[in-house]
């Protein structure tokens, strides 16, 4: 387990490397980034100094390692639109998007993991083909169009829940659903095949033989072993929300990161929008290497592999 | 007990061709049919919309803004889905709206799939170290917020038809990587793989002739799925702004043109949105069945 844990901590750790130059490197994208806060109009006096002011001059292994060694002490940088460090505007935006994501994805298990063992539980029930069903028409649906159709059912026609802002918790419910509802079908689809593959197995067959009850066995014995691809495939939905939300808080109004995320991109406002790059991609290096860290505990086939 | 049947007795029946396997599984396939007739009517309307459609998508008609569609109060069969806010015909639009949304799925799924299939084969084919680093770029990539980057990085080069295929062709090739690897790494310990190496075939011929036409299945399945996602997220990304630009009519434009009118005429964000709903479904729909009936085991 120690072995394991730490070869998987290390490629955690490379590929959270990795994604921080990349994150660094969208600064050089669009090409000289002095130019390109100061506008076309600047002097070359003023991009001369903000050259120097911001370290462009340097060279660029330089410059990244400057930036990576302040981002490791907790400073993100400095917003060009808000002029003030990005990290006090994350601190106020941040707990949003958490609570969104948190919600959505309780949700998502909530509605996938049940359906997901019934549908495994009875193949081709009526149960079984309403999952499907559910699951193949939901991955086609645009999540800023069920958004929209969602504040024109709930807000405008029927005017139960407010459409806009997040004052308070009535606020959540329109983006949970529409959020959640995109993580969904994955999570269903994966319980059920996982499921089915476990029903099929030896020791699921001798557990009904010696005459377990139906829900002993599908509870006790086959639930167990069929969750563990469905632990790395949910960190991995969570991590894919927080990405979501640039989406959903757009539509619902909702002053998060995802939000603010979309409108610092409008702006320009770089270092802003690299701050909340890099904390979304560090989340869903994090939720793997917990759900992974996780699933070696649970199954000693994962962390004897290697 | 006694069985009295003669094996020799019963004619032999001429065993089908598996072609006539193959045409026989896919007319039998619900969702093959249903998604294909959706697929197939949205494709001829994007093909021949200069010919079907009855206006210019771009000519603006200020005195007709937004006439509702036929079946509501107001509507006339002169704009069958109406008009815009601007008093363009709608179904003209969505006419020339599907080109783009097909436009970019095709060419993302093709830019995508030379990434990710060259890199799952490699990967597949000779394991080891090699496989060890292209399973980095594949992490790698998983945990770049694709959405968030596309915006980005579209945003920084400035949006256009090009960059968003662009950008987007080069975010979404994890899938075909994982699958081509996992497929390549069934296929290399087969015999025929063995036979092609005996006769003293080189790597680069056993992966492009021997290898590549047997994953031609595993290959238009993912297509398909990376098609879909691409249509969406360019209607996400157009939604957003920072897509496709006014005037050109993406769906997804569309749908955010019409926002702001969303508590006066709500259809203008309904239909572009029903219409991208069933490509995107018709095209899951596709990809599903074409997995189902080119499976070995005939899954019905």
């Amino acid at each position: 387990m120690l072995f394991y844990t730490v070869k998987r901590l290390g490629m955690a750790l490379l590929v959270a490397f990795t994604v921080s130059f990349l994150t660094f490197a969208l600064l050089y994208v669009a090409g000289d980034p002095a130019t390109a806060i100061l506008g076309p109009n600047a002097t070359d006096v003023d991009i001369a100094y903000i050259r120097k002011h911001y370290g462009f001059d340097q060279p660029l292994l330089v410059q990244f390692i400057q930036w990576l060694g302040r981002i490791v002490q907790g400073d993100l940088g400095y917003s060009y639109f808000f002029q003030v460090p990005v990290s006090d505007i994350l601190l106020q935006r941040l707990p949003i998007t958490i609570q969104l994501g948190l919600l959505a994805f309780s949700l998502a298990l909530l509605i996938a993991l049940p359906l997901g063992i019934a549908a495994a539980a009875r193949p081709n029930s009526l149960v079984d083909r309403l999952a499907l069903f559910l699951s193949v028409a939901g991955q086609a649906i645009p999540s800023f169009w069920m958004g929209l159709m969602m504040i024109v059912i709930f807000s405008v026609n029927l005017g139960l829940l407010p459409s806009s802002g997040n004052d308070s918790w009535r606020h959540f419910i329109l983006p949970t659903v529409v959020l959640g509802y995109y993580a969904t079908p994955a999570i269903m689809r994966l319980t059920r095949s996982s499921m089915l593959e476990v029903l099929s197995s030896d020791y699921v067959r001798t557990a009904k033989s010696k005459g377990l009850s139906r829900t002993t066995v599908l509870y006790k014995h086959a639930l167990r072993n069929a969750v563990i691809p469905v632990v790395s495939l949910a960190a991995a939905q969570l991590g894919f929300m927080l990405a979501g939300s640039v989406v959903i808080e757009s539509v619902f109004s909702l002053q998060g990161a995802g939000m603010l995320a979309w409108q610092s991109i409008s702006r320009g406002d770089l270092p802003t929008v690299q701050a909340i790059v890099l904390l979304f991609s560090i989340a869903y290096v994090a939720l793997t290497l917990l759900a992974d860290l996780f699933n070696a505990w649970l199954d000693p086939q994962v962390r004897m592999a290697q | 007990m006694t069985d009295t049947t003669d094996f020799r007795t019963i004619p032999e029946l001429p065993a089908p061709s598996p072609s006539e396997v193959l045409r026989q599984r896919i007319f039998q396939h619900r969702g093959l049919m249903i998604g294909g007739g959706i697929l197939a009517v949205i494709v001829l309307g994007a093909l021949f919309a200069p010919v079907l459609a009855p206006y210019d998508p771009y000519l603006q008609d200020l005195a007709n803004r937004t006439v509702p569609p036929v079946w509501m109060d107001g509507g006339s069969w002169a704009h069958v889905l109406g008009t815009d806010q601007l008093g363009r015909d709608y179904l003209t639009r969505l006419l020339y709206g599907a080109r783009i949304s097909l436009l970019i799925g095709l060419a993302t799924a093709a830019i995508s799939g030379v990434i990710g299939i060259s890199l799952g084969l490699i990967a597949g084919y000779f394991g080891g170290r090699v496989d060890n680093v292209i399973m980095f770029l594949i992490t790698t990539r998983l945990a770049m917020p694709v959405i968030l980057v596309a915006l980005a990085v579209v945003a920084l080069i400035g949006s256009s038809l090009t960059t968003v295929i662009l950008v987007l062709g080069f975010l979404l090739w994890e899938r075909f990587a994982l699958v081509i690897r996992a497929s390549t790494m069934r296929l290399r310990t087969l015999e025929y793989v063995d036979a092609a190496k005996a006769q003293g075939a080189g790597s680069v011929w056993i992966l492009i002739r021997e290898l590549i036409p047997n994953l031609a299945n595993s290959i238009i399945v993912v297509a398909t799925l990376e098609m879909a996602h691409a249509i969406i997220l360019e209607a996400a990304l157009s939604f957003l702004g920072l897509g496709i630009q006014p005037p050109l009519p993406s769906w997804g434009l569309m749908v955010s043109e019409g926002r702001e009118l969303l508590l006066f005429v709500p259809w203008l964000i309904t239909i572009p949105g029903v219409f991208l709903f069933l490509l995107v479904l018709s095209i899951n729909l596709v990809g599903d069945g074409l997995r189902d009936v080119t499976a070995p085991d005939g899954k019905n």
